[in-house]
């Protein structure tokens, strides 16, 4: 058994390409609808999706656990139908759940992992506490995993999933449940392997800023097809200018309030429909936020509040499915509960 | 809208609430069903079935047969552990966070207690019944009059009580089922150091010592003289009843204190 | 098998066997409760072997057979569960995307399996020489006890690795622990079968695998080497071990699902 060193078969410009991908359970949905894309070596690709789009289903295919129904994919460049075996040889997962043995150690989990993967025996115990001490668990090490919290199961997760040096990486929504802390550090390790070690990183995830922080290109699923796809900044762009939201200070300069922002929006503004908010998309070659309070002041309007929001993936999935990320997974007809909005034509 | 119930009439009103609701489910789900009504009839086939050449045994003179001599003890079993399962449902439900929703509905929270208690026996009667049938359906001699079938019924229904109230109080002592094995393991090793397989004078060594100790020894031999028509024994066997279920009934009750002021 | 091969069977087991030693909720009852009931049963039924024909005048050492079969079916439970509980945690996953091989996942289950069986026939024979049961078989008969106890161990490991990749949930696993005490209570568990009164249930012992199970290791106590029990016992093992362990073995391919 070699020990792999991360050399990927052929077509290594693309670490993971996908055509056609289709997953169809008996007695079952439709989970994946045919799925094209590409990941290209050294890329953090991030999968976004609300719960139910197919996101871990496409994992689970991608690392080999699951047949395909229809499509094809290679990932390191060798087929997930019919050469899986080597297909894991260059991958490491970290799946939806952080499947470790409560009654072992740290260490133990990589002493069997490493056994597992054909490390040579002089070679594990070095291997198993390099990474063990790279996710910071090395005070714990000799601990049993059951006492672990959320965070640290996800570290020994990940530390385990490296332990033979994949060249790919896919991590099934690493950091839900997690503290803002222990996802921060998390955050930091996944740079850290793309950009050190050039590791090609297949991430799914249902947040929004996890996608927005860590990956070069995005592709949003939804129902299990892809709606939209593109590095966050090319698809927040297609959603075009920021919006403006604004609450007047006396409830009786709405209207007056309407009328000034109106002259800045491009199609229509929006009423919040509990509050008294007032929100525009600005029209391109607009002033700005500055603008807005220029023409405001001069209206004699008060406000209580004023926000400027930028386009975010959340505003790029409405925009595709006509629904918000949150909640989406929810079932189609289950709409967001606050904070609707109606158009109100300029 | 009317003033709400008070005193006896809210504990009465509670405790047939959680009554019903715990007998709801015992009978509609048949994962709770099944098992209980199997497991006695089981362990009277294999004690009453495998064993029975032990009638031949040298001073074994229980005249209504091996089978009458083994339901005698497997009823009480089936009593007992039948009072440890509803334990087991209190434990779930607290663990699930639905004692919580039942102390805030009920002010007399000890009405609760008494409902865990009422479906216990209703419980333990539905098993006694089908097992009874099952006893007499098999040849099973039956000497006992009517009033000494009602004694009959009346101990068991006192097992099933004192084990319901000692297994009531494990689980809402610690509001989980992982308490479990606390709640049936001595349950199960008091009723198998008693006389199980032959009558008291056949044992021997330190089983003969323990059993004769044992509460539930002199439960078992009233019931087989009630099957045998006689009243020996029945009296000591019905106070100790009483004191058991009186016991384990202030178990429950400081129990239940505990996880009030726990918050459940 | 080449060297990796044993490496991946030895740490498999190596795990099965530390999780069971880790587990003291499960791992004592499968100890104690045998025990128990031996002690409950001899002291309970000593009467018994005044019964004409009864083949030995002490109940314990009739009776010291059943652990061995309680702490297999225990054991079978436990390792079971385990297994299952992977199935259902995912780490099943885990261990797909390593190279482990089905048959090198069967192989370290069931050699863990057997490691605590040998763990546990320790104890039995122990506590039995100590508490003054008599050995027919004298010293020459102890590895053969020792092999009969392991075969058992693996025979049960069979059956409950393949009952806990078809259910693959641990708690459904734990439910079925009634049913394997079933076979034990309906077998020559209490009296030799030719002392059962009742027909139907000397024909239910006749036909139930366990009793010569049980009349194995039993026959090396209250007889010597008696050739047709110890026979029967080890036929019983190997086409218990045959089915089971070829059911699963198909069992696995849908539950370590890989392209």
């Amino acid at each position: 058994m070699s020990f792999s060193t991360g050399a990927t078969g052929g077509g290594a410009d693309r670490a993971i390409e996908v055509e056609g991908l289709v997953k169809q359970f008996k007695k079952g949905p439709l989970a994946v609808d045919g799925i094209d894309l590409h990941v290209d070596s050294g890329e953090i690709y991030g999968f976004l999706g609300p719960n139910g789009a197919g996101k871990s289903t496409t994992v689970l295919m991608l690392t080999t656990l699951l047949p395909l129904t229809g499509g094809r994919a290679t990932v390191g460049g060798f087929d997930v139908a019919s050469q899986g075996g080597l297909v894991r040889e260059q991958i490491g997962a970290a799946l939806q759940e952080a499947a470790l043995d409560p009654h072992l150690t740290a260490r133990e989990h990589m002493r069997l992992q490493t056994a597992l993967h054909g490390v040579p025996k002089a070679e594990r115990m070095a291997r198993g506490d390099e990474l063990i001490e790279r996710v910071g668990l090395a005070e714990a090490a000799e601990r049993r995993v059951g006492g672990y919290s959320g965070g640290m199961r996800r570290r020994l997760d990940l530390a385990l999933a490296l332990v033979h040096r994949p060249s790919i990486l896919f991590l099934d929504e690493p950091t839900t449940g997690l503290d803002p802390q222990s996802r921060s550090s998390l955050w930091e390790e996944v740079e850290r392997l793309a950009s050190d070690e050039g590791m090609t990183v297949f991430l799914t995830t249902q947040y929004l800023e996890e996608a927005d922080r860590l990956a070069d290109r995005v592709g949003i699923i939804d129902r299990g097809s892809i709606v939209a796809e593109g590095t966050p900044q090319q698809l927040k762009s297609e959603i075009g200018e920021p919006a403006v939201e604004a609450t007047p200070a006396d409830p009786a300069d709405r209207a007056r309030l309407v009328e000034v922002m109106c002259r800045f929006s491009e199609g229509g503004t929006q009423l919040d429909a509990e509050g008294e908010a007032v929100s525009v998309r600005l029209a391109p070659g607009h002033n700005g936020l500055q603008g807005v309070l220029r023409e405001l002041d001069a209206a004699g309007v008060e406000l209580a509040d004023l926000q400027l929001h930028q386009p975010t993936l959340d505003d790029v999935f409405l925009d595709k499915t006509g629904r918000k990320l949150e909640g989406a997974g929810e079932g189609p007809e289950a709409e967001q509960a606050t904070g609707e909005r109606e158009a109100v034509p300029a | 809208m009317s003033a709400p119930s008070t005193g006896l009439a809210r504990f009465r009103t509670v405790a047939l609430a959680v009554a019903w609701r715990n007998l709801h489910n015992f009978v509609t789900n048949p994962a709770l069903l099944i098992p209980a009504l199997l497991f006695p009839l089981f362990f009277f086939t294999a004690f009453a079935g495998g064993l029975s050449r032990i009638d031949q045994a040298p001073g074994f003179d229980y005249p209504n047969g091996y089978t009458a001599f083994e339901f005698a003890f497997v009823i009480l079993q089936a009593s007992a552990f039948g009072g440890v399962f509803t334990g087991f449902g209190i434990a779930r439900d607290f663990e699930s966070g639905f004692g919580r929703r039942l102390m805030l509905a009920a002010p007399n929270r000890f009405g609760i207690v008494a409902g865990y208690a009422l479906s216990a026996l209703a419980r333990a009667f539905i098993v006694g019944a089908l097992l009874f049938a099952i006893a007499l359906a098999s040849g099973m001699q039956l000497s006992s009059d009517a009033v000494q079938l009602g004694g009959l019924i009346g101990l068991a229904l006192l097992v099933n009580l004192g084990a319901a109230m000692w297994s009531t109080g494990i689980a809402l002592r610690f509001r989980s089922i992982q308490a479990g094995p606390l709640m049936q393991t001595p349950v199960f090793l008091i009723l198998f150091l008693a006389p199980v397989y032959v009558p008291l004078p056949l044992l021997t060594s330190w089983i003969h010592s323990v059993a004769s100790v044992n509460p539930i020894t002199p439960i078992v031999e009233a019931q087989r003289n009630l099957i045998a028509g006689s009243w020996d024994d029945v009296g000591i066997a019905a106070l100790v009843g009483v004191a058991l279920v009186a016991f384990f009934l202030v178990w429950a009750i400081t129990g239940m204190k505990r996880a009030e002021a726990a918050g459940g | 098998m080449n060297r990796v091969h044993y490496q991946q069977v030895y740490e498999v087991a190596r795990r099965s066997f530390l999780r069971s030693l880790r587990q003291p909720a499960t791992m004592f009852p499968s100890l104690i409760f045998p025990l128990f009931l031996l002690a409950v049963n001899t002291a309970g039924l000593n009467a018994t072997t005044n019964i004409p024909g009864f083949p030995t005048d002490s109940y314990l050492t009739f009776a010291l057979a059943v652990p061995f079969i309680q702490g297999g079916i225990f054991a079978l439970l436990n390792s079971g569960t385990d297994l299952a509980t992977d199935i259902e945690t995912g780490f099943l996953n885990r261990l797909a995307l390593t190279p482990l091989g089905g048959p090198s996942l069967l192989a370290g289950t069931l050699g863990g399996a057997m490691a605590l069986g040998l763990v546990q026939s320790a104890v039995y024979i122990s506590v039995g020489f100590a508490a003054g049961a008599t050995f027919e078989a004298g010293l020459a008969g102890i590895p053969v006890l020792i092999l009969l106890a392991l075969s058992i161990s693996f025979s049960l490991g069979c059956i409950g690795t393949y009952v806990a990749l078809r259910v693959g949930n641990g708690e459904a696993m734990q439910s079925l622990f009634p049913v394997f005490f079933v076979f034990l209570f309906f077998s020559s568990m209490a009296l030799p079968r030719d002392l059962i009164e009742q027909g139907w249930f000397r024909t239910i012992a006749d036909l139930n695998p366990v009793s010569y199970l049980i009349e194995g290791v039993r026959s090396l106590y209250i007889v010597g080497f008696d050739a047709e029990a110890l026979g029967a016992a080890f036929g019983i093992c190997a086409l218990l071990a045959t089915i089971f362990l070829t059911a699963a073995s198909f069992s696995l391919r849908t539950r370590l699902v890989r392209t």
